[in-house]
């Protein structure tokens, strides 16, 4: 019984003084934030690339190891990964990152979120998220409440780093509030801007940053471009003369350079994601470089 | 030493998802939870637009499992003596019920309407709260002998099954079986996913196995490595073991076949989906081994298969494909065919399937199969 005793001493002392929380995350952008405020004490792995379609990810098996292992799981929620993500859970034998346990995290929460339905929907809208529009991270307002909520998590379940996440979580949002400050002043003289985005993925940059969306690109929600939709909005931006076509980095650009073309409106590649472009490389570079591209692509427009 | 080698397997499986059920209970020690400590951060704000307040009668569809069904219709032109096809056909509906039991288990139920009748395609519970890196399931469900028959007709890549399906599997809905399943995780060093999978079944099995004895049970072995071997190409290998009783035996004499089988798949698709370019290999080998009274029979089947990606809705495919028939091995299939396919959403595929077989009797046919699936409701995603 001693020798066992001993035996439990030596694994218990062999041990790391703090082990990692290991964090996966849906969506770059979350990891991003989670590095921010864990620091050294999490290390973090994003599912879908910042640059990756993220309604369309394989649920592939290599996905289940790092699942398997992880203390905590961030999704955006909102069904955003329905297509992939709950059989990877099921299968990763992991119950702590489960719906609903302690070391799942739905980022959605407590967020503004805009589009929720108001009438029944149904798939002739297209690819319609029925608990409203899934990309809110897109608002800097939006990442704060995450951020909240990841250190809250974190401090969770791992309390003898509740300092640490507490500091970091107080100069994320320093930072926050700093750079919010910058951004509104460089997009200030573009209120009101009406725009066309490729996919209805800017709900909550446009509000945030007060630009108009005329239309879509796209007729519905992931049904691709039709020849009579794209005559409309050619008419639409010459209509309203709409500068700007934002598309993103995982759309086909041959129709909106199409309607640029015959409009006079600039494509302008915006990023949704942390990593979507390799400058891209945490949270608040995401908004340095979409708002910089914006600008600059406004230079001599109307 | 067939049923003990199965009530092996159960008792293993029961212990394992009581030992997970008792970890979930209270324990008697004093090691007592954390006393509960008021966050310092604030309160996330609530929804701008708060759901009504739900009167009883709807908040008890919350536990209500989702429902979808999936259509699938299927056109012949043509002539074939051997697989003689209705012209026109709704060949299955498939209706998937499917929920969260309870904190240790969910359960997923696929029903197959087809114009001859029902059938519960699948019927299982998924034990996912186990120890020890497990995965258990009970019930009915396709077999993970291969990849191909563990996969539903809608997300085959054909409108039809291939030969060696057809031929070894016991027919064109392949190996279905009733009883449990155990799978193991098996992390290998590099990020390698690897997962073992022992399965025991009930003997019975349309076109394959029939068991005279309640204890002869039919079984099978899958081990499955997944590997990325970059961000866009990923290779999924796996070898399958199967056995169980065939229909020569009798209750003194029980004739076993053997089945062994080998799978690949190699998948290139960029995350960035600009070019919505994407192409997937497929390959698979089925043998086998028929004891019977008289003369044994050894079949081999075999197809190679390509997916090629030409736009965000468009693919085109092509399959080569031979088989000997697991009753008579000295007769031999062959078939090609080519396809081409349009999603005009997620949610309805449209396929056309020009295909050729040349049968051991001597008759060719050549045939053009159109496939039209819908789907209505939440139809949950399928494992990779």
């Amino acid at each position: 019984m001693k020798k066992l005793f001993l035996v439990f001493l030596l694994f218990a002392l062999a041990r790391p003084a703090h082990a990692k929380v290991h964090v996966v995350t849906s969506l770059q952008d979350f990891a991003s934030i989670a590095e921010t405020i864990g620091g050294d004490r999490v290390d973090t792995f994003a599912l879908a690339k910042g640059y990756q379609d993220p309604h369309f990810v394989d649920a592939k098996p290599s996905f289940i190891l790092k699942l398997s292992n992880a203390d905590l799981l961030i999704v955006a929620g909102l069904e955003l990964e329905i297509g992939y993500l709950p059989p990877l859970i099921d299968q990763s034998r992991n119950d702590k990152i489960h719906p609903g346990s302690v070391g799942y995290l739905d980022a959605s929460i407590g967020c503004d979120i805009l589009q929720r339905p108001t009438t029944q929907v149904t798939r002739a809208m297209g690819d319609v998220h029925p608990y409203g529009n899934p990309h809110y991270w897109t608002d800097p307002a939006n990442g704060r409440v995450i951020a909240r909520a990841i250190a809250a998590k974190l401090s969770q379940l791992d309390s003898p780093g509740k300092e640490t996440y507490e500091r970091n979580l107080a100069s994320f949002e320093a930072r926050l509030t700093e750079k919010e400050n910058e951004w509104t002043a460089k997009m200030a003289p573009y209120s009101g801007t009406k725009i066309v985005t490729f996919h209805d993925s800017w709900p909550n940059f446009a509000k945030h940053f007060k630009l108009a969306i005329a239309g879509h690109v796209e007729p519905k929600p992931g049904i691709p471009p039709t020849p009579s939709h794209t005559l409309e909005i050619i008419n639409l931006i010459k209509a309203e003369k709409i500068p700007l076509i934002i598309v993103e980095p995982y759309f086909d650009r041959k129709t909106p350079q199409a309607i640029a073309a015959q409009t006079g409106a600039t494509v302008l590649p915006f990023y949704p994601s942390v990593g979507g472009t390799p400058q891209i490389k945490d949270y608040f570079a995401l908004f340095d470089y979409d708002i910089d591209a914006f600008v600059n692509a406004m230079k001599g427009k109307k | 030493m067939k049923v003990r080698s199965s009530l092996v397997l159960g008792a293993v499986w029961l212990l394992a998802a009581a030992v997970t059920i008792a970890q979930e209970q209270p324990s008697p020690t004093p090691q007592t939870a954390p006393p509960p400590v008021p966050t310092p951060f604030p309160e996330p704000a609530p929804p701008l637009a708060p759901a009504p307040p739900t009167s009883p009668s709807q908040t008890s569809n919350y536990f209500n499992p989702s429902v979808s069904v999936i259509g699938n219709f299927l056109g012949v032109a043509g002539h074939n003596p051997i697989e003689n096809l209705k012209a026109a056909s709704l060949r299955e509906s498939e209706v998937a019920l499917q929920a969260i039991v309870d904190p240790y288990a969910r359960a997923d139920f696929f029903l197959a309407f087809s114009e001859e009748g029902v059938e519960v395609e699948e019927g299982f519970a998924t034990f996912t709260s186990l120890p020890w890196k497990l995965l258990a399931k009970g019930g009915r469900m396709r077999v993970s002998f291969g990849k191909i028959n563990t996969l539903h007709l809608h997300v085959l890549p054909w409108p039809d099954s291939p030969l060696p399906i057809v031929n070894l599997l016991g027919g064109e809905e392949g190996w279905k079986g009733t009883g449990l399943s155990v799978a193991r995780l098996i992390p290998l060093p590099g990020d390698t996913f690897s997962e073992l999978t022992l399965q025991a079944f009930d003997g019975n099995s349309e076109g394959l196995f029939e068991a005279p004895n309640r204890g002869d049970l039919s079984y099978n072995a899958h081990y499955r490595i997944f590997k990325d071997l970059s961000e866009s190409v990923n290779l999924d290998f796996g070898g399958s073991l199967g056995y169980g009783p065939n229909d020569t035996s009798t209750k003194q004499d029980v004739q076993w076949t053997d089945l062994e089988g080998a799978d690949l798949t190699l998948r290139w698709k960029p995350l960035q989906t600009g070019t919505y370019r994407s192409a997937i290999l497929r390959a698979e080998f089925i043998r086998s081994h028929r004891r019977e009274p008289v003369e044994s029979q050894t079949a081999y089947g075999w197809f190679v298969s390509g997916e090629y990606q030409l736009a965000k809705r468009w693919w085109v495919g092509a399959r080569v494909e031979a088989s000997d028939r697991a009753v008579n091995a000295v007769l031999r299939d062959t078939g090609q065919a080519v396809t081409l396919t349009f999603w005009p959403s997620e949610f309805s595929q449209l396929r056309t399937e020009l295909r050729r077989r040349r049968y051991a009797e001597g008759v060719a046919a050549t045939e053009a199969l159109f496939q039209l699936q819908f789907a209505i409701g939440a139809h949950g995603a399928h494992p990779f």
